[in-house]
Order: C-alpha cells, then structure tokens, then sequence
C-alpha cells in the first residue's frame, strides 16, 4: 500500500491510475502478452486484415474450451496449496462420450445429451470429493486416481467408435453469430456467471476466504466442507460441459481428446494472475492467457519452426511470463 | 515401533500382498528369472520416484520428471552411445538446469507446479530435437549392467534395495539430508539458523536432476532403445509412487524405502492385472483402484497413528 501512496504523491493522475491498475491487476500482465504475441504471429505473415481476422477467430474459437475447464480449475486452485483437479482431460472425455453415444447423430436428442454431459461431470465431481472428504486423499492423488477409473469407463463404453454430433450441434459448435465463434459466447456466459459468483456473491467470499485460511474461514462461520465440495463438483460439472461442447465441434469424441487440457487448465490459471497458493483469482486472466497459449502455438508455427524447436519456445516463453509476472511481491 | 516403521509397515504390506496375490495366479513367476521379469522396469520407476522424492521434500512439485526422464533416454540412446564427451556433458548440463530451476523457484518466490509444466514442454522439445524418430541404441556397458546375471538374486531385486538404502543413510542420516528436510518442515527456521534456503533448494533439485538422469539411462539399458515419448507415464507414477510409499506433499514427510516399494508396488500392479487376464479397457482403471484401496487403507493407520 505505501507504495502506491508514494506513486500517488508524485506522479501525474493518469500514470498513477495506470500503476495502480498494473500492480492491483495481475491479469493486466496476461493480456500484455496476448498482444504482443498476436502482433509478432501477425509479423511473421503477409499481413493484411483478412488474416487478422481469422486468426482471432481462430483464437477464440480454441481459447473457449480452454476458459470454460480454466474457470472450473481456477476455483479449485483457489482452495488453496494443494487443490488441484487432474481428471478434467478423463472427465471431458468420458462425458463427451457417453453424451455422443447418447444422443447417436439424433438431432431430437440434443437436449438429454447436454443433460447426460452435465450429469455426467456431477458424478465424477461427486465422486472426486467423496475420495477427498470421506478418505482424505490429497486432492493432487485423489483426481489422479479417479482420472484411471474415468478413462477406463470411457474406453470401455466407446470401443473405438466414433460417433458423429447431431448436424444441427455440429453447425452450432462449428459455426458463429455476428462474426463472433458461438463456442466463445459459451464461454463468455460462463466467465460472466463465474466472475459474478467469484466477485459479487456470498459463495465467492467464501472461497476466497478457505484458500486464504481455511481455519480462520471455518471459525468465522463459512461453511468450508460445503464450499470445497461446490467447487470441485462445478469443476467437473464444467469439464463435463467442455467435453460436451468439443465433441462436438470436432465430429465426435476420441479418447484422448481431454489430454492437452490437463497442462492447459492449470497454465492458463497461473499465467492469467491467479496465486497458485489460493485466496486470489481473477476471471479476466484466465481468458488472456487462454488466448496467448493459443496465439504463441499459431506463432511459432507460423514462423515454420519444427515441433521440437516449438516445443522448447513455448516451454521457455511460458516460464520467463511467469518470472516477469511473479515481479511483484511474489514472496508474501 | 516408533512412528517411521509403523509409516513404512504399510508399503512393505502391500507390496508383499501384491506379491503374493501375483505368485498364487502364476506360481512359475517364483524364480529368479520369474522376479527379474517382474521388477525390470521397477528400476528407472523407482529411480524417477527417488527424483519426485527430493522435489516433494521441498515441498514443491515436478510435473516435468516424465519428459526430463524422456529427454535424458534420448541422449543415453544418441550421444553417449556414439560421442560420449558430448553425452555426458548433456546429461550434466541437463542436472545443472535442475538446480538453477529450484535456484529460481525459490529466488522469485514462483509455484513449482507451473515452472515445471513450462519446464516439460523445453524437455520434450529438446528430446524431439535429439531423436525425431524412435531408435538409437544403449551403450555396451549400460546393457550388460541391466542385463547382468549375478547369482542368486536378480538386478531387478538388488538395485532397488541399494538404491533404497542409499538414499535412507543419505536423507535420515546425513546433516545434508536434514537440513533437506528442515526445508520442507520449517524453511524459516533453517533460514534464520544461518543455513542458505536458496543453496539447499538448488540442491535438491539438482539430485532430482540425478535422478531423473539414471533414471532415463536405466531405461535406456533396459529397452535397448529410446524415443521421445518413452516415460511420460513417470510424472504421474512418481507423484503416486512417493505417496504409496507414506510420504507426504508437505513438511518434507519422505521415506526414501517407502517411494522404492511404492515404485515396485505399481510396476506390480501393472503384471498383477495381466495376470488376472482383465480386459485391457479396465487396465489403467484398476490401476487407479489399487492406488484408491491403498490410501483407504492408509486412512485407518494415521487415524491410529494419531491416536497414539
């Protein structure tokens, strides 16, 4: 705080209200470099804003799915040092297909497979909690182990096939309104719901306040038990829908659909200005940084590196924004 | 029986369970040739565990032990196969990364969960690099040490065993290896007693480094091979190995016997369920169980623990 006096006493009003931004808002950090990542992936092609165009829309389009499980693990990292949900990949792609074999390209049974999907995500979000409450398995071993279990059940009930979405699904997942991907809008109504509950309600409060100090929360009267089995349950719920959504978008399920979205989900909460120790997040970073991941790939391929020499970039990319971010008061 | 052996008595259960249950489906695994077989590539597992140890003891995390362990069989399998000055100084190079890593992690006060999934992608990266394809091959001497017949007891028994016992004079019995675990249990404390946090931390990581080293090259002299895929199942084996084995994600709680037999515990279930003939979709899913059963079972003994 005396910081920011100090800044206050000498600089001009509009800088101040910029360091002040900047340093109250670590997604600020998040959203610098989408930019300039979009600017250097712009660079490398001929340029022209036709090509800007679809590379956004390409970005939101991938950046959705991301979001949408990066919201879901925000909250569980919010509970604090050592919550985190490995089983988004098993979740997504045991709801996506079952959902898919459900509704077997019916376009009447659109409704009931969304409905599967979502139910389906409940019981492994239950199902990972009750190994957590009931057995006391740390959070990290609990959804690793419960990942086995929903992969095993989704190989089982797939074998292989692959089922296509139902046309009218398809269009709408494929497709967008107002030159917006419909996946993003998704995403959005779901960032709005998340930041409303994050920010504006009492169950917010509430999990700030567990990641915080989960003895002092419980002793001031917040309901912790209930609190942690909401936010595992609505990350599951979220992975369920996500599986759900990019089933179908891409023609079907496959079984390791879900696989890239365990690094991803956890990335894009830390790179978007969350503390990885909990207590603090934001929505808004979530989505910078869903949009850098994608952009820094679009990147780098577009400057025609190879896989590994892309590899090792992202790799490197990915902890020096983490060092720069961490620039202020990472040590608390 | 104090704390620590009623902490190691389940591990050394399970494992002689598991044992058990294998030698009743298949009597004819009870030789030495049998045992060899079934604890061969309980080796580089038990030696990645040992990496995931030294980071948990810290109190951090390593989600990048698979790709580095990848990376290092990719270069055991290239360079120090055909040009080994320059495989080496890789491979110890490789270790210095580690080290500066945890230097980092705790110099700017960064969550380890994140620097090393970035740190996965450099590993797999560098290892596409290395080996674009499958293949290369290990160097003579590596092959003949995983492949020696010494009389009596099998590689695959007596190198768990001396790597377990190593690692317990070293972490319960040297002042290193207490100071090590004063950084997981109280890093203030050891901060305030004069000891550098930064110093100690780097050196930590820098044994997983080791670890994750042999780890790959073990493999290496196993499989004959190598590719840039080859142990990405390791992060999550050794994550699940360490904690099998009674220890703990914080307060620098490890036993270095426990993560060996907790590496040997899950290389077993693997051989238990092909035994049992299960339908390989339930494979990874009973994998998954077992991890469950053990913790349920774990649950009954702290409760006691704590009550004692």
């Amino acid at each position: 705080m005396s910081v920011e006096n100090n800044v206050q006493n000498t600089a001009p009003r509009g800088v101040t209200a910029l360091l002040g931004l900047v340093s109250r808002k670590a997604w600020i950090w998040a959203w610098l470099a989408a930019g300039a990542t979009f600017i250097a992936a712009m660079m490398a092609g001929s340029g022209g804003g036709a090509e800007a165009g679809s590379l956004l829309y390409a970005a939101f389009t991938f950046a959705a799915f991301t979001v949408i499980v990066g919201i879901g693990q925000m909250f569980v990292v919010t509970l604090g040092p050592g919550n985190v949900d490995l089983s988004i990949p098993a979740t997504m792609t045991l709801a996506g297909t079952v959902a898919l074999k459900f509704m077997a390209s019916d376009g009447s049974l659109v409704v009931p497979g969304l409905l599967i999907a979502i139910g389906v995500g409940l019981g492994c979000g239950l199902f990972n909690f009750g190994l957590i409450l009931l057995m006391r398995i740390p959070p990290i071993i609990a959804t690793l182990a419960s990942s086995f279990l929903f992969q095993s059940v989704a190989i089982w009930s797939n074998r292989g096939l692959r089922i296509k979405p139902p046309e009218g699904l398809a269009d709408f997942a494929t497709g967008g309104t107002l030159g917006i991907p419909n996946v993003a809008l998704v995403a959005l109504g779901v960032s709005v719901l998340a930041w409303v509950v994050l920010e504006r309600a009492i169950m917010g409060r509430w999990i700030l306040a567990s990641g915080q100090n989960k003895r002092a929360a419980r002793l001031g009267g917040v309901p912790v038990t209930a609190v942690h089995f909401g936010v595992y349950v609505g990350c599951a719920v979220l992975a369920g829908f996500t599986g759900f959504l990019l089933a179908s978008f891409s023609g079907g399920a496959n079984l390791n659909m879900g696989t890239e979205y365990m690094l991803m989900s956890i990335a894009v909460v830390v790179i978007g200005g969350s503390s990885i120790a909990g207590g603090n997040s934001n929505v808004p970073g979530i989505w910078a940084a869903a949009l850098f991941m994608f952009l820094l790939v679009s990147m780098l391929n577009s400057y025609g590196l190879g896989a590994g020499v892309r590899l090792i970039l992202t790799g490197l990319i990915i902890v020096s924004v983490v060092v720069l971010a961490s620039k202020k008061g990472g040590r608390v | 029986m104090n704390r620590d052996h009623l902490r190691i008595l389940l591990p050394v259960l399970s494992l002689g369970l598991l044992l058990a249950a294998v030698f009743y489906l298949q009597p004819r695994a009870m030789s030495y040739f049998g045992l060899n077989l079934l604890f061969n590539l309980a080796v580089p597992v038990a030696l990645a565990t040992i990496a995931q140890m030294m980071i948990l003891m810290v109190n951090d995390i390593d989600l990048s032990i698979g790709t580095f362990v990848s990376f290092c069989a990719c270069v055991t399998a290239t360079f120090v196969q055909s040009d080994p000055v320059t495989g080496y100084a890789m491979l110890l190079g490789a270790i210095a990364v580690y080290a500066a890593m945890g230097a980092i992690i705790h110099a700017r006060g960064l969550p380890a969960i994140v620097v090393t999934l970035g740190m996965s992608f450099f590993w797999s990266g560098m290892a596409i690099l290395i080996l674009p394809s499958p293949g290369g091959s290990a160097p003579a001497w590596l092959n003949a040490m995983m492949k020696a017949k010494p009389p009596l007891v099998p590689v695959a028994i007596i190198a768990p065993i001396v790597i377990g016992l190593i690692m317990h004079y070293f972490i319960k019995r040297s002042s290193l290896g207490v100071l090590l675990r004063g950084v997981g249990g109280n890093s203030q404390a050891i901060d305030r007693a004069g000891w550098s946090v930064l110093g100690l931390k780097a050196t930590a990581y820098g044994i997983a480094g080791l670890f994750g080293v042999l780890s790959g090259m073990a493999l290496v002299g196993l499989t004959t091979s190598a590719d840039a895929n080859i142990a990405l199942r390791y992060t999550l084996l050794s994550i699940a190995g360490v904690i099998l084995g009674g220890g703990e994600f914080t307060g620098g709680r490890v036993s270095p016997i426990g993560a060996v037999i907790g590496a040997m515990t899950l290389t077993l279930a693997a051989s238990f369920l092909s035994f049992l003939h299960l339908s390989s979709d339930w494979q990874i899913g009973a994998q998954g169980a077992i991890l469950i059963l053990v913790l349920a079972v774990r649950l009954v003994f702290t409760r006691r623990e704590a009550l004692a």
